[in-house]
């Protein structure tokens, strides 16, 4: 039996073979420290990670490209942002519909004594940027949302928000990007935004251990670095560098992934997110309709309109768990997907379904119409198996 | 050796920022090469810009305002 992927909010599968060959060709000809030696194959190194400093920035309009620090996935740069950037006695805002990849940083935090508050969105997972508004106060320093739900697929409204905060000034706008860097066009003037996070393997087409966090000019010494170490400049010094990208940048880097993530991200750019965006948003309008000629047994969360979410889309069968039914998806259609919470406990307690958590099929552009037929007729015989 | 000569160097605060530099060099049609720093120079690991010196004040021109120079030294 072939296997049907629709995990891809969790990883994006296949890859472009721009990036295998691109991690190939890295290892087999470079392979060498990046900027730590100077010889020939370190300085070929450094550029290969330059050069996908230089497309992600394309990619998200982004002048300086060194104004992007790389890391292995979201996560490290949205801890960056909030445990670097928030002190005691600081106030930061948040959604309802958060991962706990900024939950539990935040969780973490409060014991530390920052003020955490957390703004509800609606049962379809839709945030009121005036809710935003109304949540600030004098001591407020961060503002942080996902830019779409990796449960719902919502989109937020984060250029309204950014807006917002930039007219009002003094507090720090950071975005989650790890379910929308490469699917939606982005463009970090037009959403205001001061930090933006974002993950390679999901929509950018790179390998996992990949991502990285942008960081608005000036902001820089108001965010401390999580990690110190070596970072192949300075090197007489036993302090800290504090230019960018070097002051977040310790260690040695992925450079073999990041390789593989340039590749992604100029595939992206070939492509055009545009292009990528209309095609994942039919396959969504597509998945949705099928969904509703099941409408008396099968339950859709979120926005239920393709334009407003991403290539997600979270469903319940009544009668059946999450779990069973991704079993029988797996065992009779080799259909991969991914039940639960979806390591969002927060975003499913706002759409109701804490703590069984949903079914959730994840489309790419890889993806055809055929396999959304196949995801229909997978869940049209669940319900005749059930009846 | 003489060879060296009619050489400068930039030094940079990062490989990041001198591979940036190096681009834009590149592209303002002047020619230069990343070297590793002259021990000499510093005792940091990483690469400097060398260019002849004829060429010195094209290349500050081009990199003003762009990236911050951390050195410059003849050879």
């Amino acid at each position: 039996m072939d296997t049907l992927y629709l995990d891809n909010a969790a990883t994006s599968f296949p890859k472009p073979e721009a990036m295998l060959t691109a991690m190939m060709v890295y290892q087999q000809n470079i392979g060498a420290s990046p900027g730590r030696s100077g010889h020939g194959r370190s300085i070929e190194a450094g550029r290969s990670v330059y050069e996908t400093r230089e497309a992600l920035a394309r990619l998200f309009s982004i002048e300086d490209p060194l104004r992007i620090i790389l890391t292995k996935n979201a996560t490290e740069g949205l801890n960056i942002a909030l445990q670097g950037g928030l002190q005691p006695g600081d106030h930061v805002i948040t959604s309802g519909m958060e991962h706990n990849s900024v939950m539990r940083p935040l969780r973490f935090l409060e014991t530390r004594g920052v003020k955490v508050t957390v703004v509800p969105c609606s049962n379809a997972g839709t945030l009121d940027p005036n809710d935003v508004r109304k949540a600030l106060r004098a001591n407020t320093k961060m503002v942080v949302l996902n830019h779409a739900s990796n449960v719902t697929g919502t989109i937020l409204p984060v250029e309204e928000v950014g807006l917002m905060l930039r007219n009002r000034g003094g507090v720090l706008f950071c975005v989650d990007a790890a379910q929308t860097a490469g699917a939606l066009p982005m463009d970090v003037q037009k959403m205001h935004v001061d930090l933006l996070a974002f993950t390679g393997h999901k929509s950018l087409f790179g390998p996992q251990g990949t991502g990285g966090l942008y960081i608005r000019e000036g902001l820089d010494q108001k965010i401390s670095p999580l990690l110190m170490g070596g970072t192949g400049s300075r090197s007489e010094f036993e302090r800290q560098p504090e230019f960018m990208p070097d002051r977040y940048e310790s260690g040695t880097p992925n450079t073999i992934g990041l390789c593989g993530l340039r590749a992604g991200v100029e595939f992206i750019l070939e492509q055009t997110v545009e292009t990528i965006r209309q095609k994942e948003e039919e396959l969504v309008s597509l998945f949705l309709n099928r969904l509703k000629e099941e409408e008396n047994r099968v339950t859709v969360y979120g926005s239920r309109h393709a334009a407003r979410q991403t290539a997600v889309v979270s469903f319940n069968i009544k009668g059946v768990s999450p779990s069973e039914a991704a079993l029988y998806f797996e065992e009779r259609y080799g259909i991969l997907c991914r039940p639960g919470l979806q390591c969002a406990p927060a975003a499913h307690q706002t759409i109701g379904t804490f703590p069984q958590g949903t079914i959730r099929f994840s489309f790419g552009y890889f993806n055809t119409p055929q396999d959304v037929e196949t995801a229909g007729k997978a869940i049209r015989s669940l319900l005749i198996d059930c009846e | 050796m003489s060879m060296q000569e009619s050489f400068a160097v930039i030094l940079f605060e990062s490989i990041s920022h001198a591979l940036r530099a190096e681009k834009i060099v590149k592209a303002a049609g002047i020619s230069c090469k990343l070297i590793p720093v002259p021990r000499q120079l510093s005792s940091d690991c990483g690469v400097c810009l060398r260019f002849t010196k004829d060429v010195h004040e094209r290349i500050e021109t081009v990199l003003k305002g762009k990236i911050e120079v951390y050195d410059i030294h003849n050879l």
